[in-house]
């Protein structure tokens, strides 16, 4: 079957290569074939597979690895929109920063169960 | 609704000391999947409280976490339970655990197990070594058509209290009798509701790969145009039609908008749209779909009541 690929340019991954160990973490959860590794340093072999689940930058030990982790939910935007909170639905965004440093660590978004 | 399984550690066959740790959500159905894949085997199984939500939701919540996993560990006793120190979680939680952190805090190093827990045993045989196969979350044909009620049952419930208003509303409009215009304008309006809902629930995620776009809305938009023409040229062939021009555009627009509302809330059951990328879709896509409807409302209820 054809594989599904979603939007062009759009996510918000990124890597820096001087700070990669080479470890491989980042391969393993990958769930998209995103990230490939040559001669010890991975890079990023398929962007637009990217779905931002954050599970790469998470388990980097080197930092080497950033995305804005949020889950892709048209419902979970639309709520967060009317200011809808959980009560209502399980599909929320929590408001920008509450989450702390957008920067260092990847803001936690829950999304649709 | 519970689904909740008791958070805390279980054991599955005759597990002794050396036997295999798998960690799951309390989420019943995870449990009992996670069960039945490994039937006939010994080993372990750590359950934490992720309040009844599967491993990727949870993951993606932060209740399937590092924090929750220690916090488990100790709970349990897990470190006098088993003489290794080797945890296999499900490769889906891991935008939740940074496995290094783990073992900083609790001396057990995480292997992440496969997407699928079919593909455990197989895992497990190889000596914890997964395939790239067993590392990808696909989306199958499959897995697209189990997510159908999700969309398709809430949008018929509306659907059964917002076709008989449009129903209502075409015998009061048209030019001929109340029973006459229901069955003209009135039938048009709840094929052409009734359409729009099943083409954006049922064939939107059925026929996912082959439309066109990687816009889940502009994928919903074409079906719902093609949709739509199909059912303004069969109405064609009514006996006693009564539509005009008017009222057939109305509905060319109104069934596209809401196709393609539908297909851009089945982001939210993909398995591979970023959240970035809905935020793009949605900045062009959402101002589409309410002047598409605006426009088809307004003019349906100018075919009907004024011209």
């Amino acid at each position: 079957m054809k594989r599904l690929v979603y939007l062009k340019d759009v996510v918000t991954l990124s890597l820096d290569s001087e700070k990669c160990s080479g470890c491989g973490m980042c391969l393993e959860v990958c769930p998209h074939k995103v990230l490939a590794r040559d001669n010890g340093k991975v890079r990023i072999e398929d962007r637009d597979a990217c779905m931002e689940c954050g599970a790469c930058a998470k388990n980097c030990p080197a930092e080497a690895l950033k995305v804005s982790v949020g889950v892709g939910c048209a419902t979970a935007v639309i709520n967060a929109a009317l200011g809808r909170t959980s009560s209502s639905c399980c599909c929320v965004i929590e408001p920008e920063g509450s989450a702390g440093d957008t920067k260092s660590t990847p803001t936690r978004n829950s999304g649709c169960c | 609704m519970h689904y909740k399984v008791d958070a805390g550690l279980y054991a599955l066959g005759q597990p002794d000391d050396k036997s295999s740790v798998l960690v799951t959500a309390n989420y019943k159905l995870s449990f009992d999947t996670l069960r039945s894949a490994l039937k006939g085997r010994d080993l372990w199984i750590l359950v934490l409280d992720t309040d009844g939500i599967n491993v990727w939701c949870a993951a993606g919540k932060g209740t399937f976490s590092t924090d929750e996993i220690v916090r488990r560990i100790e709970s349990s006793g897990l470190e006098k339970v088993v003489s290794h120190r080797r945890l296999i979680v499900p490769q889906l939680g891991a935008p939740g655990v940074a496995a290094h952190e783990v073992k900083r805090l609790s001396g057990f190093k995480v292997t992440y197990g496969p997407v699928r827990s079919q593909d455990l045993p197989t895992f497990i045989d190889a000596g914890f070594k997964a395939t790239p196969e067993m590392r990808e979350k696909t989306f199958s044909t499959w897995d697209r058509l189990v997510l159908v009620p999700v969309e398709l049952v809430p949008a018929l419930k509306a659907a059964i209290i917002v076709i008989p208003v449009f129903a209502f509303l075409a015998g009061l409009g048209g030019s001929s009798g109340y029973w006459n215009n229901l069955m003209n304008h009135g039938l048009l309006a709840a094929s052409a509701l009734l359409s729009g809902v099943l083409a954006g629930t049922i064939l939107t995620p059925i026929l996912l790969p082959w439309l066109p776009g990687r816009a889940f809305s502009l994928k919903g938009m074409v079906l719902g145009l093609l949709v739509a023409l199909a059912l303004v040229f069969a109405w064609d062939a009514h006996p006693l039609r009564a539509f005009t021009s008017p009222e057939q555009l109305a509905w060319l627009l109104i069934v596209p908008a809401l196709v393609g509302y539908f297909a851009m809330n089945f982001t939210g059951a993909s398995t591979y749209t970023s959240l970035s990328g809905v935020k793009k879709e949605m900045g062009w896509a959402v101002p589409v779909q309410i002047a598409a409807a605006s426009c088809g409302l307004l003019l349906w209820c100018w075919s009907l009541f004024i011209a």
